[in-house]
């Protein structure tokens, strides 16, 4: 274990003793897959049958025609099985853990959305499932523990630190280094130790493998510019990975929350709050204080709510290849309505994120360019997220009275 | 030289106590008390840690603690001062333990020079494993401080005589898989993991995670040189204050 798993100055493999073996062996399994045709071919033939593969890149003619500047194409990851570019990850760690003989699975989720997908993955794969969630996100997301108990998941409710997606972390970890004989820490984006984030990156490259492709058969050329969110960053690589060396520009866009000056955001590469540090195993840039401990985030979109970003992204900022930006919740709602009435799409709130700056953005270039907005999630599932999110007084009515009929049954 | 130090001790007692307090829990006045009182009852080194937020090898006892101290507002001066004012009252050499990220926040050159400054021995970091430590490594030998590795039952033989040759003062051997402070068996099945310690190093042993009474200190004896309680004394304190601290040590052995 000499120093592998950097880009630039960040990355790493930061973890407890016990855990060194395993991650060795992790990565053993994925360089021996990596490096057999074989393997790719059968995760694009899972992904076809299983997820929708390859998602359509779907023209936005009426956002277009609104900003009347660069015609607009969408990535649709929606279109995935569970509604997300998350089952990409999972069903590549699943082909993995199949490989190495192991017959449990355990993963983190903010949201749930990661949950969801990996207790997906673990059904069909006959894998037995845990899942850690915080405690603030398990009285959030009910929807999405309801599907990850249906699946036969096992979700523990994780009662320390700020009871975020941070904190299911620390806890997925604890339970790893104590099982890792028989299970797999199936991590859910571009972060943590080594080879976590190559490993995730690699597998989500197939929204950039399949991008690259479809734009230049629809427009016979390359995009100007690719916009995706950035949470953990696993969307964003996926998209951005394939076109690095390509001359068009490449930009993230963080959860800028109520506002960069309030300091409630989650936004670690587009603004100045964030420093670098060490901590859930890898060397990134962290929203922390002077003395290292992690601050608390704030975004409407539970996905970008979280205080690292993929290291391989923190390197690409450094080296000027990415540019980040930052939405607001408020800017991120009216984004995802006037997509909504525009084209009838529905991206969830951490894709509205992309949205956000691709409309600021669209109008000052030309019409024979294009650009790309990388849809990584649908909004519909979430509706009681989305609800709130539009603050919409029948739907509050509506909850209001099933919770009465509930309680009087 | 820490080593020296437990090398003479181990000619006294058959089996060395090192015990661990998460500063700033309940408070620094109580964690000066619960020091004082282990001093007394015969400890003879101490791992102070200094909290962090994302302790990801401590076990719920010990996270528990270091939530608790960071939210009375424990600050990373506050526990190097603690540590100096330790060191400058009582006889027996102490550590700090913590997450690599408190050190590289601070700066690992002026974390060890304060070390060295306050009459600390060395440091226990567990989520630094030596090939990402080098900066560490080289800072800690500059002042002649002990970097303080960890063996555990999932490392390899190549790989403990690799870690061992960066260890200095003694090595943490880890009992078992998983956190700290969830029960461990202590039965025959240990012997061969920690032969393969002994066979990996010469420097003193030590063993932690879940010894909390004393059979599982008897149970060490002759197999290691330094048995390590941690999460237990933190439960005791919980469970009955810091006056109960002396007597549980002493029960030990």
């Amino acid at each position: 274990m000499k120093h592998r798993g950097y880009y630039g100055q960040f990355g790493g493999c930061y973890v407890p003793e016990v855990l060194t073996a395993t991650l060795e062996q992790l990565e053993a399994a994925f360089n021996t897959a990596r490096s057999d045709p074989a393997f790719w071919a059968e995760y694009v033939r899972v992904m076809g049958e299983y997820s929708c593969r390859p998602t359509p890149l779907t023209y936005a003619e009426n956002l277009t025609r609104h900003f009347g500047g660069a015609r607009i194409y969408i990535k649709r990851e929606d279109l995935n099985h569970t509604g997300a570019h998350k089952a990409n990850n999972v069903m590549g760690q699943g082909l993995l853990v199949k490989r190495m003989g192991k017959k449990r699975v355990i993963a983190e989720t903010g949201a749930g959305q990661h949950g969801v997908a990996t207790a997906t993955m673990a059904a069909r794969c006959g894998f037995s499932c845990t899942i850690y969630m915080g405690a603030l996100d398990v009285l959030r997301q009910r929807p999405n523990v309801f599907w990850m108990e249906r699946l036969g998941a096992r979700v523990v409710p994780v009662n320390e630190g700020s009871r975020i997606l941070k904190d299911a972390i620390n806890e997925a970890l604890r339970d790893w280094v104590t099982n890792m004989d028989d299970t797999h820490y199936v991590l859910g984006t571009a972060c943590g130790p080594h080879p976590f984030p190559e490993m995730v990156a690699w597998f989500q490259s197939i929204i950039g493998r399949e991008a690259r492709e479809q734009i230049q058969r629809i427009t016979g050329a390359l995009p100007k510019r690719i916009y995706a969110c950035v949470g953990g960053g696993s969307n964003a690589c996926g998209i951005f990975l394939p076109f690095l060396d390509d001359d068009i520009e490449l930009v993230g866009v963080e959860a800028g929350g109520r506002g960069i000056e309030t300091g409630q955001h989650a936004a670690r590469l587009s603004a100045p709050g964030a420093s670098e540090g060490v901590a859930q195993g890898y060397k990134t840039f962290f929203l922390q204080d002077d003395d290292g401990q992690m601050r608390e985030t704030h975004s409407v979109a539970a996905g970008l709510d979280y205080v690292g970003v993929s290291p391989i992204l923190a390197d690409l900022h450094q080296k000027g290849r990415v540019r980040f930006e930052s939405a607001t919740d408020t800017e991120v709602v009216q984004a995802l309505e006037l997509t909504m009435r525009t084209e009838g799409l529905i991206p969830a709130l951490e894709s509205s994120h992309a949205f956000v700056q691709a409309f600021k953005e669209a109008p000052h270039l030309s019409p024979d360019e294009s650009i790309i907005i990388n849809q990584s999630g649908r909004g519909d599932k979430d509706i009681f997220t989305v609800a709130d999110a539009f603050e919409d007084p029948a739907w509050r009515d509506f909850i209001v009275s099933t919770a009465r009929r509930y309680t009087n049954a | 030289m820490l080593e020296d130090y437990l090398r003479n001790r181990l000619r006294e007692k058959e089996i060395l106590l090192m015990t661990h307090i998460v500063l700033g829990y309940p408070d620094f006045e109580a964690s000066m008390e619960i020091v004082a009182s282990m001093v007394l009852a015969g400890v003879d080194l101490m791992e102070l840690q200094i909290p962090f937020s994302e302790p990801i090898a401590d076990g719920p006892v010990i996270l528990h603690a270091n939530q608790q101290a960071l939210a009375a507002g424990a600050s990373v001066r506050a526990c190097l001062d603690f540590g100096r004012e330790a060191a400058a009252r009582f006889p027996i050499p102490f550590l700090f333990m913590s997450y690599y990220n408190i050190l590289y926040r601070f700066g690992v050159e002026r974390f060890a020079a304060e070390m060295k400054d306050g009459g600390l021995q060395g440091a226990i970091v567990p989520d630094l494993p030596p090939e990402e430590g080098a900066d560490y490594l080289q800072t800690m030998q500059g002042h002649g401080l002990n970097p303080i590795f960890i063996f555990s039952p999932a490392t390899p033989d190549e790989r403990l005589a690799y870690i061992a040759s960066c260890a200095r003062g003694f090595v943490y051997c880890v009992a078992r898989k998983g956190v700290t402070g969830r029960e461990t068996e202590f039965s025959s099945q240990l012997n061969g993991y920690l032969a393969r310690c002994r066979r990996a190093t010469n420097l003193p042993l030590a063993v932690g995670f879940g010894v909390t009474d004393r059979r599982d200190v008897d149970f060490l004896r002759g197999k290691a040189d330094i048995a390590v309680i941690g999460s237990q004394t933190i439960r005791i304190v919980e469970e009955s204050g810091p006056g109960a601290v002396g007597d549980f040590i002493a029960s030990l052995r």
